[in-house]
């Protein structure tokens, strides 16, 4: 069984870049999208809460397999034109995940306490000063733990990608399966996981990196916890 | 041109959608059974003072949260055979949500755990009550209804992961509209209708939690 | 006297669902005076500092600050609710200083002072920073310009933000209850403190306190409240040692009590 290991390894190994380039895209998007619907939430104009709001239930009541093949299938029938295989995957990636990260966003905005907001009012700055200056500053450090899980799901939901035929970790497991002896099953399936547990470590050894230095940066100690 | 949306169609393959529906909310159900149940061993096992088996657990849940559903179902779909268990795709996907989500919500259940007060184990271990009575009739009363609404949430996420056991054959709603959308050469309307159908559960369902939580929250 | 009282409440009227907060206050309060507002918690002490921050907005009643309408504006000849922007410009010469400091953790201590000063007067960071120097050598604080908030103590936290609120050169200055979430033997610094400020500006203060000593010798005039009103407004020495009101009484002594 571990004769073929090394054949395994590289073969698989080869998915990994895709993997990486839609996580890595997926989560840009994400970052976008979780900024401008989150503070949409958090806006005073209730036109702009609607249409974000529309969105974000919108992006989380449908499944996320269901959104991939619509863009993947469904779109092409209606404007006569595919989007390749990674664009619309990350684009799913993005749009679906950006709808949990403005939740986020929301959450962690409304937590900062409303005397900073007074206090911030109390020096007469302007709305677009105390929520950039004041507010985000401190909510940015309750947003990082979340956020956190929320890339590892996200690099989770890259294995779906595999579902509309990009060339990532899980569709070249596939295509080993039935080429390998029935003992190779296990091993094939094992490097995946493996594979998937290493960039989740990386995701959560980076962000912890970040949170550090936010909660420093408002004078805290970043709580310890298992995060992933 | 298949492009356009048309009414008679999508009426016509509801019931078909509906069908397929069902699984995907019978997978949802026993996959969230399974999940609170193994969830809530996996949570106690950790208390336990038993080091090494609580530090396996532990292991094997941060180590199965971080990997992918999808590759999980293949694993139990496809490798269990060899060793001799076979199981149909609804077994082999319930089992995998199950399992999968389990380590999600033996993380809620921790978390309730812990925020049952010290002084509640203490007044228990006062009253020289046998272990198994703490724990079910001191402890999990009080953690349990706390967390209601985060096993909720799951249950809905869960929901939402189904379509991804088409991979491993298990005929739900999303197979249901591809079938449908291969033998017409109409992807609008079956996948349209399907992601629709998805959203009048989940959402309700949804607002339905954050209400409960709300109702928790505030006590 | 002069013409124009620095603070005017008229008929002002506030409510939180059906409890009222104040009803049908008038208040006046002259340029460079110090008034400290004492009375039981409900009272509307806190609210009226609310008001004039602009935190909460009238029901009923006007405000007025330095001669400018605080809660409304003149539009098109007529009286009408002020916007943000109106509030913002008006309220720029009031200062408030916290019951809680709200100080901003994700900044500084020289932040926290530079931060407004160059954001809304316009000054140059340079021209802030030598304010703020200044500022916090009169509070004794020189140095820990560039300390972090959270690694202050409470006192030392108080008089940042009492440092804060001046670097706006305000006209006005609220004080909330400032000393009421110190340990005990911060208290007297802080006071201090306000008593060389009150001795060296000329800022209207306008102080809401349990410090009956306090407000004694540092007030021109005490303003008892109850129910929403003024019940009772004297000069300290009176008010503080043979007030009229039985409610007074009951009040000074429940405090003096507490002690």
């Amino acid at each position: 069984m571990l004769d073929s290991l090394p054949l395994i390894l590289s073969f698989l190994m080869a998915g990994v870049p895709p993997t990486v380039l839609a996580t890595v895209g997926g989560i840009a998007l994400t970052v976008v999208l979780s900024a401008v619907a989150g503070l949409a939430l958090v806006s005073r104009h209730r036109a702009v809460r609607a249409v974000s709001r529309v969105y974000v239930e919108f992006f989380r009541g449908t499944s996320e397999v269901v959104q991939l093949f619509w863009i993947f299938f469904v779109l092409p029938a209606l404007v006569g034109y595919q989007i390749i295989p990674l664009g619309a995957g990350i684009l799913v990636l993005g749009l679906n995940h950006g709808a949990y990260g403005a939740e986020i966003v929301r959450g962690a905005v409304r937590a900062v306490p409303r005397a900073q907001h007074e206090g911030a009012v109390a020096l007469s700055l302007s709305p677009w000063d105390r929520m950039r200056r004041v507010v985000l500053p401190q909510a940015v450090v309750e947003m990082l733990p979340p956020f956190t899980n929320l890339f590892i799901q996200l690099l989770k939901s890259t294995a779906l990608l595999s579902l509309v035929v990009v060339d990532e970790v899980v569709r070249r497991g596939q295509l080993l399966v039935p080429n390998l002896g029935v003992g190779e099953k296990l091993t094939i399936y094992l490097v995946e996981l493996v594979i998937y547990l290493v960039l989740a470590l990386l995701i959560t050894a980076g962000m912890r990196l970040l949170e550090r230095r936010a909660a420093a940066r408002v004078g805290r100690v970043p709580a310890t916890g298992v995060a992933t | 041109m298949t492009g356009g949306w048309d009414w008679a169609y999508a009426v016509e393959i509801l019931p078909a959608l509906w069908r397929g529906l069902q699984v995907t909310l019978l997978a949802t159900l026993l996959g969230s059974l399974l999940a609170f149940g193994l969830g809530l061993v996996f949570a106690v096992v950790q208390r336990n003072r038993v080091a090494v088996l609580h530090r396996v657990v532990w292991a094997f849940v941060q180590f199965w949260r971080s990997t992918p559903l999808l590759v999980q179902a293949y694993v139990i779909y496809q490798v269990l055979p060899d060793v001799g268990i076979t199981l149909g795709s609804l077994a082999a996907g319930v089992l995998a949500l199950g399992l999968h989500y389990a380590c999600y919500t033996s993380e809620v259940y921790r978390a309730g755990i812990e925020a049952v007060p010290p002084g509640q184990w203490e007044a228990a271990a006062a009253l020289s009550l046998p272990r198994s009575r703490v724990w079910l009739a001191v402890v999990l009363p009080q953690a349990v209804p706390r967390v209601l609404p985060a096993l909720g949430n799951y249950v809905i996420s869960m929901f939402k992961e189904v379509p991804l056991l088409l991979a491993i054959g298990l005929v739900e709603v999303v197979t249901v509209a591809r079938q449908l959308s291969a033998e017409s050469f109409r992807p609008v309307e079956p996948l349209t209708l399907a992601g629709i159908l998805f959203l009048l559960i989940s959402y309700p369902a949804s607002v339905v939690v954050r209400r409960l939580e709300r109702r928790t929250g505030a006590r | 006297m002069p013409a124009e009282p620095m603070i005017v409440f008229e008929g002002v009227h506030k409510r939180f669902g059906d409890s009222v907060v104040l009803s049908d206050l008038d208040l006046a309060v002259d340029p460079g005076e110090h008034v400290t507002l004492i009375g039981p918690s409900g009272s509307g002490k806190t609210t009226i500092l609310r008001l004039l921050m602009c935190l909460e907005r009238v029901d009923a009643g006007t405000i007025r600050v330095g001669g400018r309408y605080l809660s409304h504006m003149h539009r098109r000849g007529e009286l009408v609710p002020a916007d943000e922007k109106h509030s913002r410009d008006v309220r720029r010469r009031i200062g408030m200083v916290f019951q809680q400091f709200n100080l901003f953790p994700n900044m500084s201590v020289l932040g926290n002072l530079i931060e407004a000063p160059t954001r809304v007067l316009g000054l140059s960071r340079a021209e802030a920073t030598e304010r703020a120097a200044e500022l916090l050598d009169m509070v004794g604080l020189a140095e820990k310009i560039d300390e972090h908030p959270a690694r202050l103590s409470g006192g030392q936290q108080q008089r940042v933000a009492i440092a804060r609120a001046l670097a706006m050169r305000p006209d006005v200055l609220l004080l909330d209850e400032i000393t009421s979430a110190l340990d005990p033997e911060l208290v007297a610094g802080v006071l201090r403190l306000l008593r060389r400020i009150g001795d060296t500006t000329d800022i209207t203060i306008l102080c809401v306190t349990h410090e009956i000593g306090f407000a004694r010798d540092f007030s021109d005039r005490v303003l008892m409240l109850d129910g929403g009103r003024v019940i009772e407004d004297g000069p300290p020495d009176q008010l503080l040692r043979e007030p009229r009101q039985p409610r007074t009484k009951e009040f000074l002594a429940a405090v003096l009590e507490g002690r």
